[in-house]
């Protein structure tokens, strides 16, 4: 079974909606930065040294992350060799939404932005805490999260790969349900929901980037 | 009407195919799509060219021989219709159409326009069908209560012609749409119950062995299905499948 087409269209769905589930979560974190650092703080601190969340949580994270690029790109290639000979003509934009046949394009801009944020936020952490092993402060969260969007050609890369994002949802949030065999009298409303959550979460994450650019705090 | 047409020429199976540009005049806007190729063959022909090879049999939309992607959709510009039944008035005056084959690694081309979707076939043979006893007891299929909407929904499915449009129009060259409609179709019904958990499980292992892509949901399918087969066939043969995988 786990080899075949359909169980792995499901297992795509599954992590994907796992992710979906975990972007909903940062989100709800990071928008406390802008409306109380004290909050965000706290936050910050119970889930960089919660037991769970470190030791369980953040492993079925990376776990997931990676099952669902690494199968989306065995998918890709598959889907490839499944057509050698390229039509001289192929109008997909009409029988199509272009989100939807290039999960593959914006997925690679999305990965690429999941290197950048590792880079910018995991890998610091990790040094922070395991290498250079500082005494642990609470209220370092929100300066140092703040300072990072100092940069103008950072947000700038948060803000595109933001979009790519929006796009991403628009097609994959929605096309997980149909994986898992959802297709009823619920799915239009269901669909809108998908919608409206892959266009409002992306927008209020450039929202924070953005906020905290133009309002940085002091060194 | 004076068209330009440019038309997919192969040998044979195991020749290098190329594009080949034909002029044609006086093309009458209430022929057919495939009477408009008949006198471009028989121009071909009478100046001792090979002619355009292309499938076609009922030419009236109900035998899903017709294939063909024209300018870049499979049977053309027109939704619910097959190659037969689209008319030349849906061109105008000095057009360039593009006409190629399906393409699909399953669907290997046999000569120009006509491919081979034996494939669909070896997938309808894995599971498309239900036993009947027909030694004399027969029950007859319309004294088992159905219900109206299973019934429609098993009908629709069962108005899929097999023509491949749904493999071609898909980005990935998946046959999801046409195996699940195979699928649903005896799922919703009383008489396919009996075999519904090996049926599922052997059609889908058949449509991978036979090199399609996967589903991932674009819907281009449906669109382009002549026969209107709808997604909710694909979500019902996942359900299907996950559900005859946990009962091994």
């Amino acid at each position: 079974m786990i080899s075949s087409s359909i169980a792995r269209k499901v297992a795509m769905a599954l992590s994907g909606l796992f992710l979906v589930f975990f972007l909903a979560q940062h989100f709800t974190i990071n928008i406390t930065s802008v409306i109380a650092p004290d909050i965000f703080n706290s936050w910050s601190h119970f889930m960089g040294t919660n037991g769970l969340v470190q030791g369980i949580l953040q492993p079925i994270l990376i776990f997931g992350v990676i099952y669902h690029f690494v199968m989306g790109f065995i998918l890709e290639i598959q889907n490839r060799k499944a057509r050698t000979v390229r039509y001289a003509q192929f109008k997909g934009g009409t029988n199509s939404s272009w989100a939807s046949r290039n999960m593959i394009i914006t997925g690679l801009v999305i990965l690429a932005f999941l290197g950048l944020h590792f880079y910018d936020f995991w890998i610091p952490e990790i040094v922070h805490k395991y290498i250079e092993t500082h005494p642990e402060d609470p209220t370092r969260y929100y300066a140092e999260t703040v300072h990072k969007f100092e940069s103008p050609v950072r947000v700038t890369i948060y803000v595109v790969s933001f979009i790519l994002l929006i796009l991403h949802l628009w097609h994959g949030f929605s096309s997980a349900f149909q994986s898992v065999g959802f297709n009823n009298k619920y799915s239009k409303g269901l669909k809108l929901f998908t919608q409206i959550f892959a266009v409002a979460i992306p927008v209020g994450f450039i929202f924070i980037a953005l906020y905290h650019h133009f309002n940085q705090i002091p060194h | 009407m004076k068209l330009t047409l440019k038309i997919w020429r192969q040998k044979d199976a195991n020749s290098k195919g190329s594009m080949q540009t034909y002029p044609i005049d006086g093309v009458d806007g209430d022929m057919s799509f495939l009477e408009m190729l008949d006198v471009l063959n028989d121009g071909l022909i009478n100046q001792g060219e090979d002619p355009v090879v292309f499938d076609h049999d009922c030419r009236e939309g109900i035998c899903g021989a017709c294939s063909l992607m024209i300018n870049g959709e499979p049977h053309g510009p027109d939704r619910l219709i097959t190659t037969c039944q689209l008319h030349m008035r849906r061109f105008n005056d000095g057009d360039t159409i593009v006409i190629e084959p399906f393409r699909a690694k399953a669907f290997p081309v046999i000569k120009d326009l006509m491919v081979d979707r034996s494939s669909f076939e070896r997938i309808q043979h894995a599971g498309g069908y239900i036993s009947v006893n027909t030694s004399g007891n027969t029950i007859d299929a319309n004294a088992i209560p159905i219900e109206k909407e299973d019934a429609d929904a098993s009908f629709n499915a069962a108005a899929c012609i097999g023509c491949g449009a749904c493999v071609a129009a898909c980005k990935n060259a998946s046959a999801m749409l046409f195996t699940s409609a195979k699928v649903s179709q005896f799922a919703l019904l009383p008489q396919g119950k009996v075999e519904a958990t090996r049926r599922v499980l052997n059609m889908v292992e058949q449509m991978d062995k036979e090199g399609f892509g996967n589903c991932t949901n674009t819907g281009a399918c449906e669109v382009e299905c002549p026969k209107g087969i709808s997604l909710e066939n694909i979500a019902r043969m996942n359900r299907e499948y996950l559900s005859a995988s946990l009962k091994g």
